[in-house]
């Protein structure tokens, strides 16, 4: 897979979102969401100044500088900016046109390059790999090496100790998409198909293995396609715009069963992307139009469900609090579903937090890539969490879950992190659920 | 260019990660509100009034300009910095430092957000009224450097009128207490009251203390639609000469309606060729109702074809949320556009509207109207393409003529946006010589050497051929 691309090319994807950057009429209502503009009160840490930048650079009125990229990929990508702006501007397409174009004149060391290769082609774009890391990773956890090795510095010293911090315990088993078929509990109100995704269905099998028993409680055939993979997200997100074309194709490919009503999603990040598809693959003349229609069908679970109408769930006596992941609330314009749902069960008590949609620093790798800001802005929610006095956190993205739970082990807090779903599937196994 | 060495002194006194000194991060100081464009020679975000005090004698010291910016929304290129030099962002001094219930005042550092202040003192069952349309962006310390106004001025006036106290660090780094939490104050001359919109050119305020008012614990609102733009601006100076003071009482013309329903969709009256929003506030519920339910006699006896009452809450927000939606749906229309804020004696309403009308049609150019009629101040703008052929000399044209327009019928040329780069050149026509002749000589007082905020308010000499708008800080024109 070609790692970059020609300089004519690139030029070209930043001056296709000129008219886009032209949306900007610097009104500034950007600055009051933008998780790192809050946090350093400096223009060119906020999407308005982004955008300049970017303007600047396609006017001819800027070269390429350090600052320049550096402020670039310090954005969180979280279209917080986008939610909010009145004028349309889409900051996401800016900001992935910009690394695409500019990533090849940062002329990363061999063994950058080679470590790059080995995550985005080896690891997240080959999903029999990736389960091989994960097990690998579990195994390291759940035979204690991994907290030897932390104790005794070594992870430290490979600079691999925020990595660990970040590994969930991994307990069920891994879901792996064979062209499995559940049926419906009762009569039957939808055909879905699951998106398995990468880390859902390795790292978070046990949430996905509740979103199965969510939808069939609620009449849902599920069928979970073979050959489909890591959504690209995190290629797209770094500017890698042949890679994330390619996995957009191969889940293209996967999902092409034309009785499908829906194909179901539980993991923010993975939602906005396959929802972009089409857009995506837009230029592609034999995908284009499969990618729009597969786009079209594609349902985050938290909005599924409450279309549909959600089965009563039993009672569970708990104070919750809502983590809102960017790229369900801004992304994807669903706030009001995963509340639903938790309002669904009896005895939960939904207690909001300052600033729910404010980045918890996750955002894919951004808190690999960028420690200092995903510390800062996972203590400032840490701390909203804390204020509500909710013994659970629910939130709806595997990123969010890490972060969330790394931020509230480091201090010392014992709040649980749960998906949404993984809630509602516990309300249903409860006892008896009222009157369907 | 500044020296490295000057560089390096202002990262120690703000700390090396608030200094904006890389060719990127100078492109995101160089805006404002407008389209105007100036790349500084460096930016910095001081944290405190040492800071801006420190920061204010190495630039005296060495002859640099200074440029105060809060949130970089003015509508005038006040903090554009034309000639280079440095642009202080106040961003990081944003804490609300008192609010004050037994002396019912806030003291708050500039960088405060107005709309984060108003619901800070809410809480406490007080009221700050000054509610510029960028509420929620812009900063106390922009709003005072600009006295800004917004549609509550009417009844509760202007940001000058909370103004009791500044703390302004001069030019040569300075540091002056002006004012206090102090009602009434006739000591000496009213230095602070100068200081209130004077665009940043004589000092910089690092220090507010407002004037707080109890909360209005009712409101209501209305909105009336006409038929006929005459008929809505014939309205205006009724509802204020029948004696009744109202918290806003708003207009948008039709292409402002439209504009905005293109855009949000609130369910606007697209065929009226006006509507004016009437609200009243206050503590006494039946009295509130009755101002309104007058009001909207008076506009039905003028024409209006329906008067709608917005009863729940959630159809005020709607209202107010497509009043405040304006600039952004304008700028959906076209790339440009030249925003106005000429102000004229209410009774003169009708006329100005007239002028803005004929002068539209006179030069080819669309130019909604909308803006705070009950007090004078409309917001014509100018919409155009920059890309067209000759629409500039056009442009310019009509928003000279609009101008003199207003000066005519006994007004001026700014009623909250300021002066800026935009107006420079209009200033004599509208104050006088002699009168420009003494502001320049305390501008001279203040600041000797001309380092704050230069090239601003004041007329300069034009390059012959070259009109104003041609003439205004942009990136082109240093190729």
């Amino acid at each position: 897979m070609p790692a970059s691309t020609p300089p004519a090319e690139r030029e070209g994807l930043l001056a296709a979102q000129y008219e886009n950057m032209l949306r900007c009429i610097r009104c500034g209502l950007c600055l009051s969401v933008c998780p790192t503009y809050q946090q350093t009160f400096d223009e060119s840490e906020s999407p308005r100044g982004r955008i300049a930048m970017t303007r600047a650079l396609v006017e001819g009125h800027l070269d390429f500088s350090a600052d320049l990229w550096e402020h670039q990929a310090s954005c969180l990508l979280c279209e917080a900016c986008t939610a909010i702006c009145p004028s349309g501007v889409r900051m996401e397409d800016i900001g992935v046109a910009v690394r695409a174009s500019l990533r090849p004149e940062l002329r990363p060391s061999p063994l950058a390059s080679a470590l790059r290769r080995l995550v985005f082609d080896g690891l997240f774009a080959d999903m029999a790999n990736l389960r091989r890391a994960a097990g690998l990773a579990r195994l390291l956890r759940s035979s204690g090496l991994a907290t030897v090795a932390e104790r005794t510095g070594l992870l430290n010293r490979l600079g691999l100790s925020r990595l660990q911090a970040l590994l969930p315990a991994m307990r069920a088993g891994f879901v792996i998409p064979k062209g499995q078929r559940w049926p419906p509990h009762g009569v039957l109100r939808r055909r879905v198909a699951l998106f398995a995704g990468c880390a859902m269905s390795t790292a978070f099998s046990g949430v996905t293995q509740a979103t199965l028993r969510a939808l069939v409680a609620n009449g849902c055939l599920v069928i979970a396609p073979k050959g489909q993979g890591c959504c690209g997200a995190l290629h797209l997100h770094e500017g890698e715009l042949d890679g994330a074309r390619e996995l957009a194709r191969r889940n293209v490919e996967a999902f092409r069963a034309p009785d499908i009503d829906a194909i179901v999603v539980n993991a923010a990040g993975c939602g906005a992307a396959l929802k972009h598809y089409g857009r995506l693959l837009a230029d592609d003349a034999r995908y284009a139009r499969r990618a729009a229609d597969f786009a079209a069908k594609v349902k985050d679970v938290h909005e599924l469900l409450v279309s549909d109408g959600l089965r009563p769930p039993g009672r569970l006596d708990v104070r919750v609090t809502y983590q809102e992941p960017c790229h369900l609330a801004h992304a994807q314009g669903i706030r009001e579903a995963p509340r639903s749902i938790l309002r669904a069960i009896p005895g939960l008590r939904l207690i909001e937090m300052d600033e729910p949609t404010m980045c918890c620093g996750s955002a894919g790798i951004y808190n690999v890539t960028h420690p200092q800001m995903a510390d800062e802005l996972l203590r400032r929610k840490v701390a909203s969490v804390l204020a509500t006095g909710a013994e659970i956190v629910a939130s709806a993205n595997p990123g969010c879950m890490l972060q969330l739970e790394a931020g509230l082990r480091a201090s010392g807090a014992r709040v649980a992190v749960k998906h949404v779903i993984e809630l509602l599937d516990e309300a249903y196994r409860v006892g008896d659920p009222a009157e369907a | 260019m500044l020296r490295p060495s000057v560089v390096a002194e202002l990262a120690k006194i703000v700390g090396g990660q608030h200094v904006h000194s890389g060719p990127a991060e100078l492109i995101a100081y160089s805006f404002d509100g407008t389209f105007q464009q100036r790349v500084p020679d460096l930016a910095v975000s001081p944290g405190s009034t040492d800071e801006v005090a420190a920061i204010l004698r190495i630039a005296d010291r060495d002859g640099v300009p200074v440029i105060a910016r809060g949130a970089g929304t003015n509508l005038a290129g006040a903090t554009i910095p034309v000639s280079g030099g440095i642009v202080l962002g106040l961003a990081r001094m944003n804490r609300i430092r008192e609010i004050d219930m037994a002396n019912m005042v806030a003291v708050v550092e500039p960088g405060v957000i107005t709309a984060q202040l108003q619901a800070a003192v809410e809480r406490h069952g007080l009221f700050y009224p000054p509610d510029p349309a960028s509420m929620n962006q812009c900063t106390i310390g922009g709003n005072v450097a600009c006295n800004s106004g917004g549609p509550r001025c009417l009844k509760y006036g202007v940001t000058k009128d909370y103004v009791l106290g500044l703390t302004v660090v001069l030019a040569n780094g300075e540091v002056l207490r002006l004012g206090g939490k102090l009602f009434k104050n006739v000591t000496g001359y009213q230095l602070a009251q100068l200081l209130v919109g004077s665009e940043g050119t004589l000092g910089v305020i690092v220090d507010i203390v407002l004037r707080l008012r109890p909360l209005p614990r009712v409101q209501s609102t209305a909105a009336a639609i006409f038929a006929r733009l005459e008929d809505a601006a014939r309205t205006v100076p009724a509802i204020v000469s029948a004696g009744i003071l109202p918290v806003a009482l708003e207009l948008m013309d039709g292409t402002t309606i439209s504009v905005v329903e293109d855009y949000l969709g609130a369910g606007l009256p697209r065929e009226a060729e006006a509507m004016l929003i009437l609200e009243q506030d206050g503590s006494e519920p039946s009295l509130v109702a009755r101002d309104v339910a007058q009001m909207a006699e008076i506009c039905r006896a003028h024409g209006a074809c329906e008067v709608r009452a917005a009863t729940e809450p959630v159809e005020r927000d709607r209202l107010w949320r497509a009043r405040r939606a304006v600039a952004a749906a304008l700028g959906r229309r076209t790339p440009n556009r030249l925003s106005e804020d000429v102000a004229v004696p209410p009774a003169q309403l009708p006329a100005m509207i007239r002028r803005v009308r004929e002068i539209g049609a006179e030069h080819k150019l669309l130019i909604p109207v909308f803006g705070h009629a009950g007090d004078g101040n409309l917001h014509p703008n100018v919409l155009f393409d920059a890309r067209e052929p000759d629409v500039l000399s056009r442009v310019e044209a009509a928003a000279a003529a609009i101008l003199q327009a207003a000066l005519d019928l006994g007004g001026t040329l700014s009623g909250e946006h300021g002066i800026g780069t935009l107006k420079r050149e209009f200033l004599a026509a509208d104050l006088g010589s002699t009168a420009v002749s003494l502001m320049r000589e305390i501008k001279r007082s203040f600041d000797p050497k001309g380092l704050l905020n230069p090239h601003k308010v004041f007329p300069e000499a034009s390059e012959p051929g070259v009109g104003f708008l041609a003439g205004l800080p942009s990136l082109a024109m240093l190729e």
